[in-house]
């Protein structure tokens, strides 16, 4: 066996603990609220019905969605098999609406926003940094600090505050939502531009802090790589600049890739609520929502489905990165 | 000791950020002692503008926001601190016991950190606080701490192991001096100034995430923090009012208490670490 093959296995089998235990979590702690779950929340979702059938359709419908009567293994045995099937269980805020198909409607719009803003703001970040690093002087000068500013600025506060300043003080943009709310999706010249419209300010937003955290981390490894002897070296060698440029910045870069793996998470985290403050119809606006309802099944759902995705981003990453980097591949071959 | 002192304090990035906090610090402290009223009670009528006798305006209900801004502030510094000190504190630990024992303990307890590195941390927190019901301040910045102590970890573990097999370590074994006490005297100076500096990351991070949480509403009740004047702000549709005051000097604050803590990390790191300073030296 080949020593990326084995690297692959490793790396797979540890993921697949990991996802195990990122399913356990969604599984066990909605389920330690105190008293019975069921109860409590059918008793909420039931407040405006009168009629005690129906009272009682609702309890034994969650009864047997938690199984709350069963054991705790049992229970998540049922979990799992219903997961795999696709069955994340009915919403109470919206019931009877499946959670599944809550999802699969709020998805389209978080990805559309999500992967292009953080893949255009990590490239415009390391590039800013990079020449930042590269150039010194005031263009150093002037970056670095604002882009250390931009970066403590949490996501949603840039966000609201483009919000007040670019939708409703200037009127450019609209405030909320993913289209028009007169519009049907549908397929029109006219639809496309209203979602482009309202995709800008969340996706300028998401962008903008992304930059900083990026600029930071890409000049600083930069400056490190600047200052290592073998650029020295290779400047005594009479080699042209351009081309020592060039080793810098591929060995900067690899520990940005593994930055950009590692930072998926707190992106989605920070991006989701950049799209409550927009209303944006995607995964984060739901969140809001079924938190503000209580709305466990709702909730789990979308924790699970980000859990989830961030281990598949970062899985992809790693791997891709084993075959990239020359180090990894050290590594690996030390091991047989 | 002396000497890093005297050379941080000529470090502009490092007295910039100090500064900033200090003042804040200083702001949250004194403003209370001179103005006692409650900063929950309503004294205008909803959204209010700035002037008059309210610096800041009136919130959705009337209430003084300036006031309110000056306990989030001390609301969100303290779950921050709070949150950094229990996150480094774990995370010094198991780095520490990885680091140095070695073996199977380190092997299994990485694993469990790069583990928690890749979940999402601010998922967890989500989990654990919705089946929270009642949450204290204090609660929720332990919560914060419990999620976000992988990286102080990973980190420390490195650093350890690196030194564990340094000459004056191998000397004090030798010399039969016991585990705690190699650690103390052989290990922690060596990575001390690290491990501050990552504190400090933790406590803005710590912030942040409690203004995150806040902005989910599921911030701790019974309190104001500056993420909770947010989710008010949002939730009360302050920005459709036009009310720029209910919401701009808190995000302002948070960016400007995280914006020093960073300043002063930054300050630390070029002096600590001179290979990141760019001017070569």
């Amino acid at each position: 066996m080949n020593a990326y093959a084995r690297y692959f296995l490793k790396k797979s089998g540890w993921y697949l603990v990991t996802l195990l235990i990122a399913l356990i979590l969604n599984f066990l702690l909605p389920r330690l609220i105190e008293g019975n779950p069921v109860s409590t929340i059918a008793s909420q979702v039931s407040q405006g019905m009168t009629d005690s059938d129906s009272i009682k359709k609702v309890y034994d419908n969650f009864m047997k969605e938690f199984g709350v009567d069963k054991p705790l293994l049992a229970q998540f045995g049922i979990y799992l098999k219903k997961l795999v099937t696709g069955d994340l269980g009915t919403s109470f805020g919206l019931y009877p609406r499946k959670v599944s198909d809550i999802l699969m409607a709020a998805v389209p719009w978080t990805v559309a926003l999500q992967l292009p803003a953080i893949l255009v703001g990590w490239i415009i970040g390391n590039v800013l940094g990079a020449v930042a690093a590269y150039r010194k002087g005031v263009f150093d000068k002037v970056l670095f600090p604002a882009a250390l500013f931009v970066n403590s600025i949490p996501f949603f506060t840039l966000a609201i505050i483009m919000l007040y300043l670019l939708a409703i003080t200037l009127k450019w943009f609209p405030m909320s939502g993913g289209y028009d709310y007169q519009m049907v999706p549908h397929f029109s010249l006219d639809f496309i531009l209203s979602v482009l419209r309202h995709h800008t300010l969340p996706f300028l937003s998401i962008v903008l802090v992304t930059i900083g955290g990026q600029a930071i981390g890409m000049r600083e490894m930069s400056i490190y790589e600047l200052n290592s002897d073998y650029v020295l070296y290779s400047k005594l060698l009479g080699i042209r600049d351009s081309r020592v440029a060039r080793y810098v910045f591929k060995n900067a870069m690899l520990p940005q890739i593994t930055g950009l793996a590692l930072s998926i998470g707190t992106m989605v985290g920070g991006s989701l609520i950049c799209e409550i403050v927009f209303s944006y119809p995607g995964i984060g606006t739901w969140l809001f929502t079924a938190i503000r309802q209580l709305d466990y099944p709702l909730i789990s759902g979308c924790t699970l489905l980000i859990a989830l995705t961030v281990l598949l981003a970062n899985f992809t990453i790693e791997i891709v990165y084993g075959i990239v980097d020359p180090r990894i591949k050290a590594s690996q071959m030390e091991e047989n | 000791m002396k000497h890093s002192a005297g050379i941080l304090i000529r470090s502009p990035k490092f007295m910039f950020g100090a500064i900033m906090l200090l003042l804040m610090v200083a702001l949250v402290v004194i403003v209370p002692l001179i103005n006692r009223a409650d900063p929950l009670s309503m004294e205008a009528l909803a959204f209010q503008p700035p002037g008059g006798g309210l610096l800041l305006g009136s919130d959705n209900f009337g209430r003084d926001l300036f006031l309110e801004l000056v306990y989030g502030i001390r609301t969100s510094i303290m779950v921050g601190l709070v949150a950094g000190v229990f996150a480094t504190i774990i995370g010094l630990a198991i780095g520490l016991l990885c680091g140095y024992a070695g073996g199977f303990l380190d092997n299994i307890l990485t694993a469990v950190t790069n583990m928690f590195i890749v979940i999402p941390s601010f998922i967890i927190l989500i989990l654990i606080s919705v089946s929270i019901n009642s949450r204290s301040s204090l609660l929720v910045a332990l919560i914060i701490g419990l999620t976000s102590w992988p990286w102080t970890a990973r980190a420390v573990r490195a650093q350890t192991s690196s030194l564990r097999n340094r000459d004056h370590v191998n000397l004090a074994k030798i010399s039969g001096h016991s585990t705690p006490k190699i650690i103390v005297f052989e290990i922690l100076p060596y990575i001390a100034s690290y491990v501050v500096m990552a504190f400090i990351l933790q406590v803005a991070s710590g912030i942040l995430s409690e203004a995150s949480i806040s902005m989910l509403g599921l911030g701790p009740y019974n309190t104001i923090s500056l993420g909770i004047i947010m989710n008010w702000a949002l939730v009360f549709e302050a920005p459709v009012a036009g009310a720029w005051w209910a919401f701009i000097p808190a995000a302002f604050s948070i960016a400007v208490i995280t914006f020093s803590l960073y300043m002063i990390n930054t300050g630390m790191d070029e002096i600590f670490n001179p290979k990141i300073r760019s001017e070569r030296a």
